[in-house]
């Protein structure tokens, strides 16, 4: 990709774009590992500190969301301005859905200016989901737009109105999300290569449950030399019980669960007293936790695969048996 | 055309507490073909304003009268002569039509009996839908001829997003996705390449963004009314 300017500080890292951790361990051929904490629905920094102790030195980077589902929470900088001082690098996220240009370019100098060095660029879920379903939706630029804007930014030190950014642009490691999973399928591949092409560095995949699309997917994606641009770190979450599972497989656009692993949690609870909550959510969350490591381990051996990232939304302590039970700790260090 | 949706009776009564006499305005093009805001429609909702403020005890006279466009000054002058007997307008009229008609006769309230919905047309008996937002600068023609600004929930210029499935929006398994509509129509065009094309973020200085929005055309105008 064009115009990389090496970074003040040392020619060693010359050839990053941003030097973030997760870049730095990516661009080492590591295995990367990356995972989702979800802020707070209030102004309490001390839940934010709790969820980082939970993961510590289990991720990688974090990425903190922006009112994920149209919720208010938290803000995504905030919280990972917060990360950051609890020594956990954050992945901020993003979205087209609440900012215009002039917003998220503000944002991503002051993101920048607290040491944040890695954005997920997204589009945002609609706001009819949320909790605000009457607001307006801003999308004055869509999610392509958005991550070639924080390339020029960054490599062009350039406003998106053309104007120089005094002193260099922000350096980000930036991300873009992909989803498999959706229609017209045929169109995916295609639409991941629209993103390489706008400048992400790195892809958080839609959560991978169907093992065989994902892998004809990805093999679309290696002929077409997309693995090569670009980290793709594949989407993984534990199950929580059937009923998830099951809502997931049938309800959630662009999400496809096969049946075997709905039939598995299902399983899980079998023999156990239904009016025993406590056991049947211990056996489900094992089962859950088993099934997420096995996906992790086999999405490991599909080429082009750089990494996975964890989506335990509210369920932090899961995060550490399933990185653990992949065999994936400790997590590699690279020089600061 | 502009399609609207006749508010509901108990809103246009509130609009219309306190007064009297009414004159109930509709108008003959776009809105009398959506069969929101035509003579037949102007009538339905006389009749009911009547009987609703009959049974309250509170009469209201209501006469009747269609013009042809609300939107231009030639259809709505004639109205001048007889709007001094009404304490109040209801028009049947789209938003265009209401202010048009308020503009010309400032003296006189005029509310609005409408929604006015959106830009569009039937899909199929009773049912309309939006294709266009008047954004100002038309990118039909890089999208197959189905337009993402008005039929995108996300107003998407490079998409789909990831919540497209089965043809459908996420936000709504009613409405196609445009991208997939877009996706289709571009291949029987012979024309996917094109969508690899990163399209570039929108100037939005032509659409509502820019404030109100004027077309001069220097070729038509009138210089003598111009100048003053």
């Amino acid at each position: 990709m064009a115009m990389q300017q090496p970074i003040e500080g040392g020619a060693r890292e010359g050839a990053l774009k941003s030097g973030s951790n997760l870049e730095k361990l990516l661009a080492a051929g590591h295995f990367a590992v990356t995972g989702e904490l979800e802020p707070p629905k209030s102004h309490d920094a001390e839940i934010v500190r709790k969820r980082v102790e939970i993961v510590a030195g289990c991720l990688d980077a974090a990425n903190i969301t922006d009112n994920q589902t149209a919720i208010v929470r938290m803000s995504s900088i905030a919280g990972g301005i917060l990360l950051t001082q609890c020594g956990l690098e954050p992945v901020i996220q993003m979205t087209c859905r609440d900012r215009n240009r002039l917003a998220m370019q503000s944002d991503l100098l002051g993101a920048a200016a607290h040491g944040i060095r890695n954005v997920l660029c997204l589009s945002g879920d609609h706001q009819s989901f949320g909790n605000h379903p009457g607001a307006k939706n801003v999308h004055d630029i869509d999610s392509m737009q958005l991550i070639r804007m924080v390339r020029e930014m960054r490599d062009e030190s350039r406003f998106q109105c053309g104007e120089e950014i005094p002193g260099g642009g922000p350096r980000f490691f930036i991300g873009a999300a992909a989803n498999p999973f959706a229609d017209p399928a045929e169109l995916r591949p295609y639409r991941l290569a629209k993103k390489v092409a706008a400048g992400a560095d790195f892809v958080q995949t839609q959560l991978v449950y169907d093992l065989d699309h994902f892998r004809r997917y990805m093999a679309r994606v290696v002929d077409m030399g997309l693995h090569e641009k670009v980290s793709i770190l594949a989407g993984v979450g534990p199950l929580k019980s059937t009923g998830m599972a099951r809502y997931m497989r049938d309800k959630v656009p662009g999400m496809m669960v096969p049946d075997v692993f709905v039939d598995r949690m299902a399983h899980a609870v079998e023999g156990i007293d239904k009016d025993d909550k406590a056991a049947r959510q211990e056996a489900w969350r094992a089962e859950g936790i088993q099934i997420c490591i096995e996906l992790v381990q086999e999405l490991k051996q599909i080429e082009g695969v750089a990494g996975v990232h964890i989506m335990a939304i509210g369920w932090e302590t899961a995060v550490r048996p399933i990185v653990e039970g992949a065999g994936l700790m400790p997590r590699p260090k690279v020089d600061a | 055309m502009i399609v609207a949706e006749q508010k509901p009776l108990d809103a246009v009564i509130d609009l219309l507490s306190g007064h009297r006499k009414v004159l109930a305005v509709g108008c003959g093009t776009c809105v009398a073909v959506c069969f929101a805001g035509g003579k037949k429609e102007v009538g339905m909702l006389a009749s009911a304003l009547r009987m609703a403020r009959g049974l309250d005890d509170q009469p209201l006279e209501v006469d009747e009268t269609t013009v042809q466009r609300q939107c231009e000054a030639e259809y709505i002058e004639s109205l001048a002569e007889k709007i001094g007997a009404y304490d109040a307008v209801v028009s049947l009229g789209c938003g265009v039509g209401v202010q048009f008609l308020a503009e010309r006769f400032p003296e006189t309230r005029v509310v609005p009996a409408l929604d006015t919905k959106f830009m569009g047309g039937p899909t199929e008996a009773g049912v309309w839908e939006e294709r266009c937002q008047g954004c100002g600068s038309c990118m039909l023609g890089s999208t197959g001829g189905v337009c993402p600004i008005s039929r995108c929930a996300k107003q998407l210029m490079n998409g789909p997003c990831g919540g497209s499935k089965d043809g459908h929006c996420e936000i709504d398994p009613g409405i196609p996705c445009a991208w997939q509509l877009i996706w289709e129509r571009m291949d029987k065009l012979g024309r996917l390449e094109e969508l690899m094309e990163i399209q570039a973020p929108k100037d939005w200085s032509t659409s509502r963004d820019g404030g109100l929005r004027r077309v001069v055309r220097d070729d038509l105008r009138l210089p003598k009314a111009d100048e003053d």
